[in-house]
């Protein structure tokens, strides 16, 4: 485990990595790092929202523990980008989440299914869970279209403006002097490294999980951003199909929604099935008891409702639609209301940090 | 088809064709070559897994010859050049038939390497100097190593951790097996086909002290604590020709607050000719400013070794900060000299006037250039400052602690051409092969050509697996 004191830390190994520089190809975490002789708090929320956890720098290190001098930077990394969620997660009393994630997302999942059932049960009846429905509006006869997007709009909007005043602060926290990072070319540079995942490539060798390298972690990921993009492609093309052409769910099989939704369901399904799955067999070294906490957490989370979805689509017309639908939308709920309070938001910092570190490069280039 | 080492066992009356002592780049490279020329292997490495991979886990590029730029290379370097870059450091002491076999083999390490899985660095800002004669690893020397063990294993070398070797069992003129500790308790094996590829001595500090007497206590090892030459000793034992200076290091200056052992590349102290260096007396004892890096970087080591206690003190301004590789230590700082002096241990009046006499021996006015023989040296002090001398006169000051730093021993075993090992009589033993730093001073007697080392034990590793698998099953 690592000292509290997390900056004096990081200060400590990484004038220890800036005298040695071998890991300088892996990612821009170590080219970073280079430019700061010593390590403040700020330098510590960026440097480790840049680091994207390949954990090559782990195997590659010659000083890791028992060495005394007791490197082990993805672990120190791990350690202060769960600090990050909680320190810039608002409202500060809702951040607390990101200490206990298991027992959040199983009261949040709960609690969501509870309430969408309850709705459905006082807009129709109880009966509605479990009685086949099917033809146009199906779903709504379950529970009323304004039940179902209201509510969701609102979750959604909280949850943006949540992220956007926490990102502001972080934005603000790693700037240091330089308030003016975020540039066309910045944001470019940092866009493309943040879709091509780039610092998920080990310079090349793929991510360290355990005795072998590889790039599973790179491409299952791939697959749940991507599935998770095409899930809300599906969800914005129902929703304008319903609202422009009055056509009512459920859509039939071979319709934008349908494909999109089955498509990202499926890859989002298998890509955390997979992440799992590297987790597992992964050596927990370089990592972080919290982190792993708030990865298995999210993950738990985005499988429920990949599966859920997946099952809804299959068993729409049967009695089953009900319940499931209850269940589906309780996990999206829950999956939205704790997204600003633990690993979702994962993207927001090291984006931020990508654009910071574009900037700051390209001066040194410059 | 490879065989298992258990066929091996039945078919041929022996427990393996190739045994391995060493788990370094020169003990992998056998293992592998002589595992894809088909023998059955075994390697033994002397230290727990966790530290597999010897000195050869602090290292950081190799150097090889090459017509034209290629993946880990960005110009020409021809065989010539770097044959007259090793003459040069070796003073022309070297083995000229072993030399050019070393250079021309060079030429297709790049890609052996690259098919055994290692990859290499594009070349960056801290690599520039040396990125037109050297390829860079990606991830430096532990990554390799782990590349290599990993390549290995899935060939099917059986590898054994904590298997230290100390003894080879003879049968007349030819190796029968060898000797080892094996979780604890001694365990044997017998091999067709025997590689040494162990390291040097330099941590064996009772070895050392044979010939550098009490200050071998005040050493730094730079690698790992495992070489520590047990090997070497069961060649000579077994009749091995020696070769090379016993009392010959490759020594640098380090930082005296690292860790006695394996502190590997971070520990280095470059600052020297940014100031000056003292030694515990408090005044100076050599030219700071007399040749370039990568030359007076070498030289420091044996410098301090003679030093009282083994002690000195790099000592610079503020001026010069941020201009030198920074060390995994922060330099001790103060406000005036007498502070540095006492944090030191120091005698503050003596340091005092060190530094007066140093800056009153620099012509006003002299401006540096880093980077080049600037010829700005001081006057009328001796020992005198021959270039970059300016004053220390800008606080905060600062100073790093130095100790002598090891990083390999050039004693070694005579090979020829195939890596055999040769006997006292200068004839070779048919089973016997050595790679590797306990090699190396045939060819880099003396001297330091940054990445050779490597160089050396990849190429007569292969040399030696392919070999020794050939004796074995013919
Ligand atoms: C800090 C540092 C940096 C360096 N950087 C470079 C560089 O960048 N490029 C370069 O070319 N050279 C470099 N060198 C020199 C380099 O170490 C050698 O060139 C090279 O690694 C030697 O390889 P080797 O296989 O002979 O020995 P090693 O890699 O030291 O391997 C020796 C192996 O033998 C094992 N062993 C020892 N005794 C026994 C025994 N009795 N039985 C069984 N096993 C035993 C050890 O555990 C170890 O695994 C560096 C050295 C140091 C210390
Ligand atoms: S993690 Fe280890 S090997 Fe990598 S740069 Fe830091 S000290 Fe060097």
């Amino acid at each position: 485990m690592l000292e509290l004191d997390l900056t004096t830390e990081l200060d400590r190994q990484l004038s220890v990595c800036n005298a040695c520089r071998y890991c300088e190809a892996f990612c821009a975490v170590f080219g970073a790092a280079q430019l700061r002789t010593a390590i403040g708090d700020g330098d510590v929320a960026y440097l480790a929202n840049l680091c994207h956890d390949c954990r090559m720098c782990y195997d590659a290190c010659m000083f890791t523990p028992p060495h005394e001098f007791a490197i082990n930077i993805p672990e120190a990394m791990a350690a202060a980008r769960v600090e990050t969620y909680e320190r810039y997660g608002r409202p500060a009393y809702l951040a607390r989440m990101v200490r206990s994630p298991g027992s959040v997302a199983l009261a949040t999942v709960f609690a969501g299914v509870a309430l969408v059932a309850a709705a459905i049960a006082s807009s129709s009846s109880a009966a509605a869970l479990w009685t086949p429905q099917s033809g146009p509006g199906a779903f709504y006869r379950i529970l009323p279209y304004a039940a179902m997007i209201v509510p969701a709009l609102a979750l959604a909007a909280f949850g943006a403006v949540c992220v956007a005043f926490g990102a502001r602060h972080y934005a603000r926290d790693i700037s240091g002097d330089n308030t003016a990072f975020v540039t066309a070319s910045s944001l470019g540079t940092a866009l493309h490294e943040a879709l091509a995942l780039t610092y998920l490539k080990g310079g090349g060798a793929g991510c360290y999980d355990e005795h072998r390298k590889s790039g599973s972690r790179r491409f299952f990921h791939g697959l749940v951003f991507w599935g998770f993009l095409a899930d809300l492609a599906a969800t914005t093309s129902a929703a304008f199909e319903q609202e422009f052409l009055h056509l009512l769910p459920p859509y039939p099989l071979w319709s934008v929604p349908v494909v999109l939704g089955t498509g990202g369901g499926i890859a989002l399904a298998v890509g955390v099935a997979g992440l799992v799955a590297v987790k597992r067999r992964s050596d927990d070294r370089p990592t972080e008891p919290r982190m792993i906490a708030l990865d298995y957490a999210f993950l738990g989370m985005l499988e429920t409702v990949a599966l859920t979805g997946l099952a809804l689509l299959a068993f729409r017309s049967t009695s089953a639609m009900g319940a499931l639908l209850a269940i589906h939308l309780g996990a999206v709920a829950a999956l939205f209301i704790t997204a600003p309070y633990g690993k979702a938001v994962h993207f927001v910092y090291r984006f931020i940090a990508l654009v910071k570190n574009a900037h700051e490069q390209r001066n040194i280039a410059g | 088809m490879l065989l298992s080492p258990q066929a091996a066992r039945t078919s041929r009356g022996r427990d393996v064709d190739v045994v391995v002592c060493g788990g370094g780049n020169a003990a992998l490279c056998a293992a592998i070559a002589a595992r894809r020329a088909g023998a059955s292997v075994v390697l033994l490495e002397g230290a727990p897994e966790h530290m597999r991979g010897g000195n050869t886990r602090h290292t950081r590029d190799i150097r090889f010859a090459h017509d034209a730029p290629n993946a880990a290379a960005t110009g020409a370097y021809s065989e010539e050049e770097l044959y007259a870059d090793l003459l040069r450091v070796t003073g022309g002491e070297t083995n000229e038939t072993l030399a050019r076999l070393t250079i021309s083999e060079s030429k297709s390490l790049v890609e052996w390497m690259t098919e055994q899985g290692v990859r290499w660095q594009k070349p960056l800002t801290g690599t520039l100097h040396l990125s037109r004669t050297n390829g860079f690893f990606l991830g430096g020397g532990k990554q390799m190593v782990n590349t290599y063990y990993d390549t290995a294993l899935r060939l099917g070398v059986r590898v054994e951790y904590d298997a230290l070797v100390r003894e080879l069992e003879m049968d007349g003129g030819t190796v029968a097996g060898v000797v080892y500790d094996r979780a604890g308790s001694e365990a044997r094996i017998a091999a067709r086909s025997v590689v040494v590829a162990a390291g040097g001595f330099e941590a064996d500090v009772a070895w050392l002290a044979e010939y550098w007497g009490e200050a071998a206590a005040q050493f730094m090892i730079r690698g790992t604590p495992y070489n520590t030459g047990i090997a070497l000793k069961a060649m000579y034992g077994a009749g091995a020709r020696r070769i090379g200076d016993p009392r010959g290091l490759h020594c640098v200056a380090v930082d005296a607050r690292a860790p006695r052992f394996d502190g590997g590349i971070v520990t280095r102290i470059d600052a020297i000719p940014f100031g000056i260096a003292v030694n515990a007396a408090g005044v100076r004892f050599y030219d700071e400013g007399e040749d370039l890096w990568p030359k007076r970087y070498a030289i420091w080591g044996k410098l301090i070794a003679e030093q009282p206690q083994q002690s000195a003190f790099a000592i610079f301004d503020a001026k010069v900060t941020g201009r030198f590789i920074p060390s995994a230590y922060r330099p001790v700082q103060a406000d005036s000299i007498e502070g540095l002096a006492a944090q030191l241990g120091l005698d503050a009046a003596v340091l005092v006037r060190t530094v007066a006499e140093f800056n009153a021996a620099v012509p006003y006015g002299g401006s540096v250039r880093l980077g080049e023989l600037d010829g700005c040296r001081t006057e009328g002090l001796a020992p005198p400052k021959s270039h970059w001398a300016q004053r220390i006169d800008t606080p905060p000051y600062f100073a790093y602690p130095l100790r002598p730093g090891v990083t390999f021993t050039y004693l070694g075993v005579a090979v020829d051409t195939q890596a055999r090992v040769a006997a006292a009589d200068g004839r070779p033993f048919e089973n016997l092969f050595a790679a590797g730093e306990c090699m190396a001073g045939n060819i880099l007697s003396r001297g330091y050509l940054a990445g050779f080392g490597l160089t050396i034990g990849s190429v007569f590793g292969r040399i030696a697996g392919i070999t020794a698998a050939q004796h074995a099953r013919t």
